[in-house]
C-alpha cells in the first residue's frame, strides 16, 4: 500500500492566491480539475503530446498534465477560466474563435486559446508560418487548423490595432 | 494521479546530494518530459523520485571570467534558445534546442535532462558532443568534470555516480570561439517528433576562409549513443573548402556510423540520410563561417 503523501502549497490561481493541500503524485491538470473545479483544462493524452491541458505558468505555455502539481507552489498559473470577466464576457481570444469556427468538438480549444493568449501577450507580430509552428504542440483532429490560424491571427491583429491606437 | 511511489523534493544542490545518498532507489526528476511519461507508460510505475526542479540556482547561462559558457542543467530548452550568451557564441546550440517537441516541452523540458537520459535521439545532445562540451557532476566529494564524450557510456546510460547530480554542461572558449556550426534534424514530421537521425557540425577556417582549419561532426541515432564521426574529421582537416572536400567529408562519416533498423527507419535509410546530413550541415557551417569555395 503506497501511503498518503500531501504537501501545502500556496499559488496563484487565476489572479487570486490559493493555498491548498496536494497529494505529490497528482499533476497539475489533475489538480486544477479536481480540487478547483476547472474543467476547461482538458486530459488528452496525458504525456505531452496534445496540448489539450496548456495552461500558462509564470505566462509561459505549459502542458499541465506532465507537470507536478506540487512545482506549482509559489508560481502564477493561468486556465481559460482566468480570461473571462467577473460579469462573464468572454475574452477577445475565446470570441475569434467562435466569429472565425475555430471550433469544431471543442475539445482541444481551451489549450488552442492558452497557447494563443501566451503569443497575444507578447505583443508581437507573428507571420502565419510563426504562429504555426508555436501553436505545433496543440493538436486538433477536427479542424485542419486553418479556422485556428485565422483566429488567432485576427485576435493578434486586434489587439496589435489597439495597442498602436493608444500610443 | 501518477504511480509513483514517493517524491522526495531537494531545494538545494546539497539537498539533492543528499538525498542521493539516503534514497539510492530513487530516480533524480527534473522537467519529467521523458520520465513521467515512462511513468505513464507502467515502466516505471511505483518508482521513488528526487525531485530537483525547482532548484533555481541551476538556471540560466553565465560566461565565466575565461570565457568558458556555463549552462545551469536545469535551463529549458526555450531558456537555451532566447539567451543572448547562446545566440552569441554558439548559436546553432540554440536551434538545435528549439527542433525539440513543441513550445509546451521545450519550457519544461531541460538541457541536462536531455543528457542525463542518454538517448541517442536527444537534439541538444549532438551540438553539445561537436563542440566538446563539458559534463558538470555535484556529489558529496565536490565536483567532477567529465567531457561528454565519456559521459555517455552505452544506450540509456551515463557515468553519474550514485551520490551525484549534473549541475551544469560546459563549452569552453577554445571548443567555440572562431567556429560556426549547423544543425539538422530530420523527422518525418515538422514537430512533436523525435528524431530519426540529426547531425550538427561545426567548422574553423583559416583567415583567408578558403581553408579548413577544424571541423566538427556528431551525429545522433547514427548508433546507441550520439556519435562524433572522426574519419570524416580527419579526412577534410587542413583542405580547401570546396565541393570535393564536403564529399570526402560525407563519405568519411559513413564509415564510422552504425545505425540500425528501427520501427522509425530502416538501417539503409539512415545511412542514405546520414550521408546527406553530414553534406548539408558541413556545407552550411561553412557558409556561415563565411567560406570561399574554390
Amino acid at each position: 500500500m503506497i501511503e498518503k503523501q500531501f504537501k501545502t502549497i500556496t499559488f496563484t490561481l487565476n489572479g487570486k492566491q490559493v493555498t491548498t493541500s496536494v497529494d505529490m503524485r497528482e499533476s497539475l491538470s489533475d489538480m486544477l480539475r479536481n480540487d478547483f473545479g476547472l474543467t476547461s483544462v482538458k486530459k488528452g493524452c496525458e504525456v505531452g503530446e496534445c496540448g489539450a491541458c496548456t495552461v500558462l505558468v509564470n505566462g509561459e505555455v505549459f502542458a499541465s498534465c506532465i507537470f507536478l502539481a506540487i512545482w506549482a507552489d509559489g508560481k502564477d498559473v493561468l486556465t481559460v477560466e482566468g480570461l473571462v470577466d467577473v460579469d462573464g464576457t468572454i475574452s477577445d481570444i475565446q470570441q475569434a474563435f467562435i466569429d472565425e469556427t475555430a471550433v469544431q468538438c471543442g475539445f482541444c480549444t481551451p489549450g488552442f486559446i492558452m497557447s494563443a493568449e501566451h503569443l497575444l501577450r507578447t505583443g508581437k507580430r507573428y507571420t502565419r508560418d510563426e504562429l504555426r509552428k508555436e501553436l505545433a504542440g496543440n493538436m486538433c483532429r477536427c479542424t485542419g487548423y486553418h479556422n485556428i490560424i485565422n483566429a488567432v491571427e485576427k485576435a493578434m491583429n486586434a489587439r496589435l490595432a489597439k495597442k498602436a491606437g493608444k500610443e | 494521479m501518477y504511480d509513483i511511489n514517493k517524491i522526495y523534493e531537494a531545494n538545494s544542490v546539497e539537498d539533492a546530494v543528499r538525498l542521493r545518498m539516503e534514497e539510492p532507489q530513487a530516480r533524480i526528476i527534473a522537467g519529467g518530459s521523458d520520465l513521467l511519461i515512462s511513468i505513464r507508460a507502467g515502466d516505471l510505475a511505483g518508482c521513488d523520485l528526487i525531485s530537483i526542479y525547482t532548484i533555481d540556482e541551476l538556471r540560466g547561462v553565465s560566461l565565466d571570467d575565461d570565457g568558458t559558457i556555463r549552462i545551469g542543467s536545469l535551463t529549458s530548452f526555450a531558456a537555451v534558445t532566447k539567451n543572448e550568451i547562446i545566440q552569441k557564441y554558439v548559436r546553432v546550440l540554440g536551434e538545435a534546442a528549439d527542433k525539440v517537441g513543441g513550445p509546451q516541452i521545450r519550457n519544461i523540458g531541460t538541457i541536462g535532462g536531455n543528457t542525463c537520459n542518454g538517448v541517442t535521439s536527444a537534439d541538444t545532445a549532438s551540438t553539445l558532443m561537436a563542440y566538446d562540451a563539458i559534463i558538470e557532476l555535484t556529489g558529496s566529494e565536490g565536483k567532477r568534470l567529465v567531457p561528454i564524450e565519456e559521459f555517455y557510456l552505452r544506450a540509456k546510460r551515463v557515468d553519474i555516480h550514485p551520490d551525484e547530480i549534473q549541475t551544469a554542461i560546459l563549452i569552453r572558449p577554445e571548443s567555440y570561439r572562431g567556429y560556426e556550426g549547423f544543425y539538422y534534424k530530420y523527422a518525418m514530421r515538422g514537430a512533436m517528433d523525435i528524431a530519426t537521425s540529426g547531425c550538427s557540425a561545426n567548422v574553423k577556417l583559416s583567415e583567408d576562409k578558403k581553408t579548413i582549419v577544424d571541423a566538427r561532426i556528431c551525429y545522433g541515432v547514427a548508433g546507441p549513443i550520439p556519435m562524433r564521426t572522426r574519419s570524416a574529421e580527419q579526412a577534410v582537416k587542413g583542405l580547401p573548402v570546396s565541393k570535393e572536400i564536403v564529399e570526402a567529408f560525407a563519405a568519411g562519416a559513413l564509415q564510422d556510423v552504425n545505425p540500425r533498423t528501427s520501427w522509425r527507419a530502416t538501417k539503409e535509410f539512415r545511412l542514405h540520410i546520414q550521408g546527406e546530413l553530414a553534406r548539408r550541415c558541413l556545407t552550411e557551417s561553412i557558409n556561415r563561417a563565411g567560406g570561399i569555395w574554390s
